[in-house]
C-alpha cells in the first residue's frame, strides 16, 4: 500500500510526528508531505523513521484548514496514496476529518493501533472516552487515520529520505492568524510521557508550587482536575478528563485528585498511574498501580526528594 | 444572525459501559441520555449569547431517531428558537457531516456551532467534515468567539499555546471549554421548548463510510500497590525497576 504521511514541522519534527511516520512506514512505503521553511537538515530526521521521500511546500507558511487540505489532497493525487496517516494533535484534529470528506475517504479518529488487513481495513480507536475501545472498518478505497498521540513507539530504521519541493494550488486561506500566545516550552499534554496532576486536595492555587518542583525534577508536564481549571488555579489546557483533554502518558502521578468516573476516562489510557489520595477510599485507588495514602502536601515534596536522590545515583 | 448549532445526544457521564449482541452494540439498557456537554455548555449558550446581543434565530440540527427528542428539548428549553431532527440513525461522523450540509447549504447560516466532541465517540469530525463539505472554513477547538458585522475574531488551542485569529461569516466552529458558562434552564424555559418547532425532515440516501465492527472493554488493574508515604525511595525504585517508567 502506498502512505502518504502529514505531519506539521514548524521548526522541529516533534515526536508526535515521528510517531506518525513510524506508523504510516508500517503499512506501506511512505511519503511525507509538510510545509513552512523548516530547515531540510531537521527534516531529514524523518528519513531515519521509515519515510522514503519527503514533499516540502514551501509557500504555506500558517496552519490554514483549507489550504492544508488542498495541500494533502494534491499529494495524494501526486503519489497516488491509498492510505493517509494525520498526527491527531490539534492541527489534526482540524484537518482530518477536512482531508477525509474532501478524498471522500472513511476516517478512523484517535486510531491507537495499525490496521488490520486480512478482512478489510480494520483500526481500533478508542471510544467512551477511553472507557471502551472499537473496532472501525473502513468501507471506501481511500482512508485517512488520524492517530492518536503516544499510542505508537517511533522505531527508527536505517532509512534515509529524499527531500522534494512540493507545490500546488492551495486556494485561498480564508482564516488569519494575528496571533500566536504561546504557553511556554513545557512538553504539550497530549504528548507527554510523564504527567504531574493535582485537585482540590491541593487547598488552592498558591500550594501548586510542590506539583511544579515534582514536575520539573523528573521532566513531567503538569495537569488538574476539572474542578480546579473551573474555578480558576489552573489554566483550562491542564484540565484532563472526559470534558478535557484525553491523555496517555506513561507515568501519571495524581495527588488530591478523588478519581470520578469523568476524571478517570481522560487518564486511564496511562500505563501506569500514581494516587496519593489521604482517604484510602478514594475511588481513583481502584485504577492506580501503585497508592500512597497520605498528605500531598508531604508526600509531593519527599517523593521529589526521592527522584532527585535516584537521578544523581543514576549520573 | 442565523446561527446553526449542531446537537448530539451522549450517555450520562456516570453511564455503566457495556455491550451486548456479541459486543456489536452498545448497551443502552439503564443508560440516561444527556446533550453532549460540549455541544450544550459552549456551542449553544454562545450561540445564544450571539444573538441576544446583535438580534437573529438560533436552530438546532441533529441527526437521529426520536429517542434523540428529549434531549432537543432540553436544547430548546436552554433557549434555542427551533429545532430540526434529521430522521435517521447517525451512521457515521461523514454520513452526519452530509446530511447536515445537504440541509444547511442553501439556508445562508452565518456561522455553524458543533461541540469539540461527542464524549461517546470522541471523533472530533463532523465540524470539519461539514465545513469542507460546504467549502467554509472550519476553526477548530475554538475557545473564544466575538463577532462584528461579518467579521468573527477567535481564539482557538494549537500546539504550544493558543492562537488569535479573524474570518469572516459564514464558517464552522467546533466549541471547546472557555467559550461560554453553562446554563441551567429555567421552568419558563422548558414550558416555552414544549411549543417550539421541532421540525423532523427524511434523511438523503448516502452509504456511510466507516461502521463499527465490534467494542471491548479495557483490561482491568491488576490491583494497586500500597507504598508506605514515608518511603518514597521505594516508589521511585518500582517506578525504575518493576513499571520500567523512569
Ligand atoms: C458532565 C461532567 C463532566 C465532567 N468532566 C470532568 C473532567 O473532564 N475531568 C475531571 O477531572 N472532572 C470532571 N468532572 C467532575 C468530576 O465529577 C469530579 O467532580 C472532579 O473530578 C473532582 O475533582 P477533584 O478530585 O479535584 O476534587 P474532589 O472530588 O473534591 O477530591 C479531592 C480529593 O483530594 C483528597 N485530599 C484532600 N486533601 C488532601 C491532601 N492533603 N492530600 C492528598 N489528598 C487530599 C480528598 O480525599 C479527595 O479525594 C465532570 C463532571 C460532570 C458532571
Ligand atoms: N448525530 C449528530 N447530530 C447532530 N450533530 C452531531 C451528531 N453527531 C455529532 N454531532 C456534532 O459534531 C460534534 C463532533 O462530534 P464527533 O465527530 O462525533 O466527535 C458534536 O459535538 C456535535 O456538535
Amino acid at each position: 500500500m502506498s502512505v502518504l504521511v502529514f505531519i506539521e514541522a514548524k521548526s522541529k519534527v516533534s515526536k508526535a510526528a515521528l510517531e506518525a511516520v513510524s506508523y504510516g512506514s508500517k503499512i506501506g512505503s511512505t511519503t511525507v508531505i509538510t510545509y513552512g521553511n523548516i530547515n531540510e537538515q531537521e527534516l531529514t530526521v524523518i528519513g531515519e523513521y521509515g519515510a522514503e521521500k519527503i514533499l516540502v511546500n514551501r509557500s504555506l507558511n500558517e496552519s490554514n484548514d483549507q489550504q492544508l487540505t488542498n495541500l494533502i489532497s494534491a499529494a495524494v493525487d501526486h503519489t497516488g496514496a491509498d492510505v493517509v496517516v494525520i498526527s491527531q494533535d490539534q492541527t489534526g484534529k482540524s484537518i482530518g476529518p477536512r482531508v477525509a470528506a474532501k478524498l471522500n475517504a472513511g476516517h478512523v479518529s484517535g486510531a491507537i493501533s495499525l490496521p488490520e488487513t486480512a478482512n478489510g481495513f480494520v483500526v481500533n480507536t478508542n471510544v467512551f472516552s477511553g472507557k471502551a475501545m472499537a473496532k472501525i472498518t473502513v468501507h471506501s478505497d481511500k482512508k485517512v487515520i488520524s492517530l492518536l498521540p503516544n499510542s505508537h513507539a517511533p522505531v527508527k530504521t536505517n532509512g534515509s529520505a529524499t527531500v522534494e519541493e512540493f507545490n500546488a494550488d492551495l486556494g485561498e486561506g480564508r482564516i488569519i492568524v494575528k496571533e500566536l500566545k504561546t504557553q511556554g516550552e513545557g512538553i504539550p499534554l497530549p504528548e507527554a510521557e510523564l504527567v504531574v496532576s493535582a485537585g482540590r486536595g491541593l487547598k488552592g492555587p498558591e500550594n501548586w508550587g510542590i506539583v511544579e518542583d515534582l514536575a520539573s525534577t523528573i521532566g513531567a508536564t503538569t495537569a488538574c482536575s476539572r474542578p480546579v481549571s473551573d474555578i480558576g488555579w489552573r489554566p483550562h489546557h491542564e484540565h484532563v478528563g472526559q470534558t478535557g483533554i484525553a491523555i496517555r502518558p506513561n507515568l501519571y502521578i495524581a495527588a488530591g485528585i478523588s478519581g470520578a468516573i469523568q476524571h478517570l476516562a481522560g487518564v486511564n489510557g496511562s500505563k501506569v498511574i500514581v494516587v496519593i489520595n489521604t482517604d484510602s477510599e478514594a475511588p481513583f485507588f481502584k485504577a492506580a498501580d501503585y497508592g500512597i495514602i497520605g498528605d500531598a502536601f508531604e508526600v509531593l515534596p519527599r517523593l521529589n526528594e526521592a527522584f532527585k536522590k535516584f537521578q544523581s545515583s543514576q549520573n | 444572525m442565523k446561527l446553526l448549532v449542531c446537537i448530539s445526544k451522549a450517555p450520562d457521564t456516570t453511564a455503566k459501559i457495556s455491550f451486548s449482541d456479541n459486543d456489536t452494540k452498545f448497551n443502552e439498557s439503564g443508560v440516561q441520555y444527556i446533550v453532549n456537554p460540549y455541544d450544550e455548555w459552549y456551542a449553544l449558550v454562545r450561540a445564544l449569547e450571539i444573538v441576544e446581543k446583535n438580534g437573529g434565530t438560533v436552530t438546532t440540527i441533529t441527526v437521529g431517531s426520536s429517542a434523540d427528542d428529549p434531549t432537543i428539548r432540553k436544547a430548546l428549553a436552554i433557549g434555542a428558537n427551533d429545532a430540526v431532527r434529521i430522521d435517521s440513525e447517525a451512521l457515521d461522523a461523514s454520513y452526519v457531516a452530509k446530511q447536515i450540509a445537504e440541509y444547511a447549504k442553501d439556508k445562508e447560516f452565518d456561522i455553524i456551532l458543533t461541540g469539540k466532541e461527542t464524549i461517546n465517540y470522541n471523533g472530533a469530525q463532523v465540524g470539519g467534515m461539514i465545513a469542507e463539505n460546504l467549502n467554509q472554513p472550519f476553526i477548530s477547538l475554538a475557545t473564544k468567539l466575538e463577532i462584528e458585522g461579518n467579521t468573527a475574531t477567535l481564539e482557538r488551542d494549537v500546539q504550544g499555546g493558543t492562537e488569535v485569529l479573524e474570518t469572516q461569516t459564514p464558517f464552522v466552529l467546533s466549541a471547546s471549554k472557555g467559550m461560554a458558562e453553562q446554563r441551567i434552564p429555567n421552568m419558563r424555559g422548558i414550558m416555552a421548548a414544549r411549543t417550539k418547532p421541532l421540525n423532523v425532515i427524511p434523511a438523503i440516501e448516502i452509504e456511510n463510510l466507516t461502521s463499527v465492527l465490534s467494542y471491548s472493554l479495557p483490561d482491568a488493574k491488576s490491583g494497586c500497590k500500597y507504598i508506605d508515604p514515608e518511603n518514597m525511595d521505594e516508589l521511585v525504585d518500582l517506578l525504575h525497576n518493576e513499571a520500567k517508567v523512569i
